[in-house]
């Protein structure tokens, strides 16, 4: 029986020609006490792809980005960057791992210390050592510009609203050109119009940069419009992976139940 | 009662024994949870410890934070700590006036006032005024960083956290608080010796001159120099508790208070063994 490891790397030499998905997480097991956040979970992705993660609220969606960078430990199971099992790096050899991977948090996680502009320059300080300061300044502008936020580089994150928070984190994450973009709900706690304009942006990137994309969201229209596969999470498993039609067509009674919630949430938003 | 006795010798228990079996175990069980976080705590500091001077001690260095935090440490601590050892300076010479005045050893007020200063009150209160004014501050600081994800951000940039935030003030503490001791101690005996002139006129150089008289590097450079251990402990336990906290705003209030308690207790304890220590070795 092919697994979903397995089926990725089938799905990665067809499409780009290498042997290996750049993100595979297989039999990923996290508790925390007495509580089964993620029960044996797997999932792949290959570059150029996007993959929404939905779930309720506490179904262990952002501990899995959390676990992919590493910022968690596994239980059990093995979580592949690129092809290289990170479980037992050091931290030297995970920094060049993360290198390559860039994390847009929940709620931006700003440095609230420095202001817009340094926040973006601070991976740019730490890794691009060689680059002049006259250079760092125009690509820290030159990223601010993409996420359109050139117009507020001196301002500190607590004079900025949570839409533009997450601009901000969104140019901090892709300073290092990453080939792994993980988004840990993107657009929460967002009016629509803001999170119509990040999923927007995120659409943008995704054609420009040909990158490979983790989004954990519980907003199914974000997850929709943004992603290539859904997979939902329920009670530490992976009860479906697909398309949305797939989960539209799909007999579970979780995954109609979670459908319908959301659905009725966008109608009710939309007709008031 | 001897129905009872002989209830409870037949095996069968009665409410007042279940009652105080219950709080015998309940208060074996406060114990051991007390015996187990303390080791717990311990253990985790050596941990961070260990990752603190792993990650301190190879390249890249952060010198541009600590620079950053040399002048957080040390420039503003500054006048708080020339404040109290101001302070502490015409307490002593107050006191000690008046006592040798008793005895009629008037003449040994400079030396006392040196010794005391020196040796002793500058030292100490140095580290307690430090350990208030950093230690809470790190520790908040450093806590309200963890809580918003903003250390995890860090990580997640390929920085080392232990790197950049714990080792560089860890270093600052030890490196500035031997000179801001000093400047409490200047600052001591200046104000001792002017409390000293207005009720008996005595002048600068012969305040000094009979102050230091037969005085070693021995006397006076091990007590200031033991600060560093002072910094070492205000620094590691501040960034300790300011990088472990959990659970939000109550967190950070809890890190900071903890690291204030815990680096002064600490600094108390280790001045014990540094005294004894400096009595063996610089005698």
């Amino acid at each position: 029986m092919a697994t979903a490891f397995d089926n990725a790397i089938k799905r990665g030499d067809s499409q780009e020609g290498g042997n290996v998905p750049v993100v595979a997480v297989e039999n990923l097991r996290k508790t925390f006490g007495n509580h089964t956040v993620l029960n044996g979970i797997s999932l792949t992705i290959v570059r150029g792809e996007t993959l929404a993660v939905l779930g309720r609220s506490g179904t262990g969606k952002s501990v899995l980005l959390r676990l992919i960078i590493r910022l968690e430990r596994p239980d059990s199971g093995s979580i592949r960057i690129q092809g290289q099992n990170i479980a037992g790096l050091a931290l030297d050899q995970m920094g060049e791992i993360r290198k390559r991977m860039g994390f847009l948090f929940q709620h931006a996680a700003l440095y609230d210390s420095l202001t817009v502009a340094e926040n973006v320059a601070f991976p740019l300080q730490h890794h691009r050592r060689e680059m002049s300061k006259s250079e760092r300044i125009d690509r820290v502008k030159q990223l601010l510009t993409e996420v359109g936020m050139e117009g507020d580089l001196d301002k500190m994150p607590s004079e900025i609203s949570g839409g533009m928070q997450k601009r901000v984190g969104l140019a901090r994450a892709l300073a290092l050109e990453p080939e792994i973009l993980l988004l840990d709900e993107p657009t929460a706690g967002l009016d629509p119009i803001s999170s119509g304009e990040i999923n927007e942006l995120i659409l943008k990137l995704q054609r420009e940069r040909q990158m490979a994309s983790i989004v954990v969201t519980h907003d199914l229209h974000s997850a929709r419009t943004i992603a290539d596969r859904l997979a939902l999470l329920h009670e530490g498993n992976v009860v479906i992976e697909g398309t949305f039609v797939d989960l539209q067509q799909s007999g579970i009674e979780i995954v109609k139940k979670f459908l319908d919630q959301s659905l009725g949430d966008i109608c009710r938003v939309w007709h008031g | 009662m001897s129905d009872r006795r002989s209830i409870a010798v037949a095996g069968i228990h009665t409410h007042e024994s279940a009652r105080s079996d219950l709080r015998s175990s309940s208060a074996e069980g406060v114990a051991a949870g007390l015996f187990k976080g303390f080791f717990e705590w311990f253990g985790s500091l050596g941990i961070f410890s260990w990752r603190v001077l792993r990650a301190g001690s190879t390249p890249p260095f952060e010198w541009r934070e600590l620079i950053r935090q040399l002048d957080e440490v040390g420039s503003k601590s500054l006048p708080l700590v020339a404040l109290a050892g101001a302070a502490i300076g015409v307490v002593i010479s107050l006191e000690a006036r008046y006592s040798l005045s008793r005895f009629g050893a008037k003449s040994l007020f400079p030396a006392t006032l040196v010794y005391s200063v020196v040796q002793v009150m500058g030292p100490v209160i140095t580290g307690l005024v430090v350990s208030g004014r950093v230690g809470a501050g790190i520790g908040a600081e450093l806590a309200s960083m963890k809580v918003t994800e903003q250390i995890d951000a860090i990580e997640a940039s390929a920085v080392n956290p232990y790197r950049l935030l714990a080792a560089t003030r860890i270093l600052a503490c030890i490196l500035m608080l031997p000179l801001l001791t000093l400047a409490a101690d200047a600052c001591g005996l200046l104000t001792g010796w002017f409390a000293q002139s207005l009720a008996e006129p005595l002048s600068f150089h012969q305040f000094i001159s009979s102050g230091f008289n037969g005085a070693t590097f021995n006397a006076f450079l091990p007590p200031t120099f033991k600060t560093a251990v002072y910094g070492l402990i205000i620094g590691l336990i501040a960034c300790f508790q300011g990088m472990r906290t959990r659970g939000g705003a109550a967190g950070v209030g809890r890190a900071a208070t903890n690291s204030v308690v815990l680096a002064s207790l600490f600094l108390i304890l280790a001045d014990v063994v540094l005294v004894k220590f400096i009595l063996v070795f610089f005698p």
